[in-house]
């Protein structure tokens, strides 16, 4: 292949191609097909580059033009102007919030530059369906140096050096992990890659899978070497299937180049991996139900012990790595545990991915030390509200986590700090929640979410959620009571206690987490029926202001239950018993004459 | 594919592929602007860019980058190709052929020679 002038990078995320990637790139290989660009215009398709928000978006190098926001008619003007003339097509350009465009947005927005990217840094710069662009990268040589010149002793040590704990969320220390498991008695051994990534709004595993799926591969085999496994599991969810299908050619490939399978490069090593694909039970990425489901049962989880380093996959022993703890071993192996300890917090090494979600300008993916502050994180790099009100609070960690409100937010990012605010790190998911959002709706959204997805083993998460969704349900319909504040912490306190495994223990948290930091909210609710963030419908009225209405009707023609009534040109009113407040009104009022009041 | 066995195979492919990727490196030593304009393309400033980017191909010339632009008002001597290497002054050339492309990556890129029988201008505009 000649080799390329220009090189197109264009992300292929879930996100972008959601939002109409494959069209662009068609209406770009069908411009520089015209203008018979083809030898020296080169267009990869790459994984998610983050900045989701922005999507579909690509990088032009090697200026290294970052273009955001295409449709077919930008890529078609982008050719004729920017790779035909090399003229930068300002229109798609990333604008600061001043109007200023950034051509090389990729290496000066705050968002792109202050990341360090250790999990995810392939995604989003290599072809992930192309394994030459991987090894290019220093791809498969962890694995090489792996087999030529350590034991797994070795391994085993070097990953406990570097201080890797485990970025499914709790934290465990992935070394004495893998250490556990190799001095388990066992006729075989087994690898799993927990890859059923379901808390709301989180998707850095999706991402590494998808835009860099031999780093899962070349890690697993590494883990395998380590404690003396051959075969190895990819536990990845029904609802993945472009991961799915970017693993299996991966698997394929890495068969091919020998990679996985009959002594590895020479050596005695032999390694398989096979996917297994999760059917949608949030439960499954708890690893007793994760491996019950692998097992083909129902995805249930047991009493620990014994943990899988004893007694997992087929009672064999058995490590369970999520998919961005995977991600961090090839580079400690090639650069060394102290390379990896020299970048995050003494407790905490190296870095963590975050989901940015909710009100926040740059929603998307980033990798960040640990130990930089949450104010940092979400004002810096997620560059502040998007709404513009004030941020009042950040949930960290998903349905098991907790809020963190905006008091604190120069606390680092860590696995302690954040548990000492009764939140979790968790996954990584991050929702930032502005004035109007209600904190006891968000809480009850959480539980809500634990209540469908609890598995109803046990009686404490299958019973006890349940109860408190009902109280949070009165509360917020303005039926609660003082003691149900009491209630509810009880409830919560018994079900952390008493669940049978991680999903209803943490269920409560959420719950816990509102009631530490936001009982005025509570209170507001219960004892004055009123919803302070004017969120909850059943607490909440709309109103018309009679001085600012001109009586224009446009109110009343959108209002899909006909509760709005009035002359033309006279002041307007609505019915509050039979309004729905689906807030239609206040969006068409163009005299800012509806508002909403509680109670 | 043969199955890799050793380390040297792995940097064989490593090497290969590297160059593809250092294409998408923003710190480049020089580049080569080739003028595409509507005069430049009826001249055939198609065929000298891709003979400029297979000549830095067959030599292994990766920080160097080629670029398009518009016309340059030197219309009667397309094709045009600027030069810049870091440290130097721009050299524009008139008239550049495929072979005299080829040239050009032989002297000046190369040897940082300029190629005074196509020489058009040479400094900052």
């Amino acid at each position: 292949m000649p080799l390329a002038a220009t090189t197109i990078l264009i992300c292929a995320g879930g996100a972008c191609i959601s939002a109409g990637e494959e069209s662009v790139k068609q209406a770009l290989e069908k411009e520089i097909e015209k203008y018979a660009l083809g030898d020296v215009v080169r267009v990869v398709e790459t994984g998610c580059m983050g900045a989701c928000s922005l999507g579909p978006l690509m990088v032009i190098y090697p200026e290294g033009v970052f273009y955001q926001k295409l449709t077919p008619q930008a890529a078609k003007k982008i050719v004729e102007e920017h790779i035909l003339k090399g003229r930068i097509v300002k229109e798609y350009l990333y604008k600061m919030p001043t109007g200023e465009a950034v051509p090389e947005a990729v290496e000066k927005l705050p968002f792109f530059a202050r990341q360090v990217k250790i999990a995810t840094r392939n995604v989003g710069y290599i072809d992930p369906l192309n394994i030459e662009e991987y090894i290019a990268r220093d791809g498969y040589f962890a694995l090489a140096k792996v087999l030529k010149q350590m034991s797994p002793e070795q391994v085993i040590e070097e990953v406990k050096k570097s201080g890797l704990r485990g970025r499914g969320g709790a934290g465990f220390p992935t070394g004495l992990k893998w250490e556990l498991t190799r001095k388990s008695q066992g006729d075989k051994k087994y690898i799993v890659c927990n890859a059923d990534e379901g808390d709301p709004g989180a998707f850095m595993d999706r991402s590494v899978l998808e835009g860099d799926p031999h780093t899962i591969l070349e890690a697993m085999a590494i883990g395998g070497f380590a404690i003396g496994a051959n075969q190895g599991y990819i536990y990845v969810r029904a609802e993945y299937p472009l991961a799915i299908e970017r693993l299996n050619i991966a698997i394929s490939q890495a068969k091919e180049y020998g990679f996985l399978g009959e002594k590895i490069m020479g050596s005695d090593f032999s390694f398989h991996i096979e996917i297994r694909i999760g059917a949608g039970a949030f439960v499954c990425g708890e690893e007793t139900a994760l491996i019950a489901s692998i097992e083909g049962k129902r995805g249930q989880p047991r009493v620990k012990p014994p943990y899988p380093a004893q007694s997992g996959v087929w009672g064999r022993p058995t490590v369970i790595n999520n998919v961005e703890t995977l991600a961090c071993i090839p580079p400690i192996i090639t650069k060394g545990a102290d390379w990896f300890r020299s970048i995050g917090t003494e407790k905490s090494p190296g870095t963590k991915v975050f989901a940015l979600a909710g009100k926040i300008t740059n929603t998307g993916l980033v990798e960040v030390p640990m130990g930089i502050t949450l104010k940092e994180l979400l004002y810096e790099i997620g560059g502040g509200s998007s709404t513009g009100k004030k941020i009042k609070a950040v949930q960290t960690g998903g349905p098991s986590g907790g809020c963190i409100p905006s008091e604190y937010f120069d606390t680092p990012v860590d696995y302690e700090s954040l548990q000492k605010l009764g939140a979790i790190m968790g996954s990584g998911g991050m929702i930032v929640m502005d004035e109007d959002d209600c904190m006891v709706d968000v809480a009850r959204f959480f539980l809500e979410f634990t209540v469908d997805e609890s598995c109803g083993k046990c009686t404490p998460c299958r019973e006890g959620t349940k109860q408190m969704l009902k109280i949070l349900d009165k509360i917020t319909a303005g039926e609660g009571a003082e003691e149900d504040l009491q209630e509810l912490e009880n409830l919560a306190t018994v079900i952390k206690d008493t669940s049978l495994c991680g999903l209803g223990q943490t269920a409560p948290n959420p719950v816990l987490s509102t009631l530490r930091y936001y009982h005025n909210e509570y209170e507001a609710h219960v004892k004055e029926k009123r919803c302070p963030s004017l969120k909850c419908k059943q607490l909440i009225r709309y109103v018309i202001d009679s001085s600012k209405c001109v009586g224009c009707t446009a109110c009343a023609r959108v209002c899909p239950v006909n509760a709005i009534s009035g002359e033309v040109r006279k002041v307007h009113q609505i019915d509050n018993e039979v309004c729905i407040r689906c807030g239609s009104c206040i969006e068409v009022c163009r005299f800012g004459a509806i508002s909403k009041v509680s109670p | 594919m043969s199955k890799i066995k050793s380390l040297e195979d792995l940097m064989k492919i490593k090497e290969k592929a590297l160059r593809d990727l250092q294409l998408r490196e923003t710190d480049k030593r020089g580049k080569i602007t080739v003028a595409m304009g509507t005069c430049g393309i009826a001249a055939g400033a198609k065929d000298t860019l891709k003979a400029i980017v297979e000549a830095l191909n067959e030599n292994n010339i990766n920080d160097v980058s080629v670029v398009q632009s518009g016309c340059m008002g030197l219309c009667e001597v397309e094709p045009t190709v600027e030069v810049r290497l870091e440290g130097q002054e721009p050299v524009v050339y008139g008239h550049v052929t495929p072979e005299n492309a080829k040239r050009i990556v032989k002297l000046h890129i190369m040897s940082s020679q300029v190629v005074t029988d196509l020489l058009v201008r040479k400094g900052e505009i």
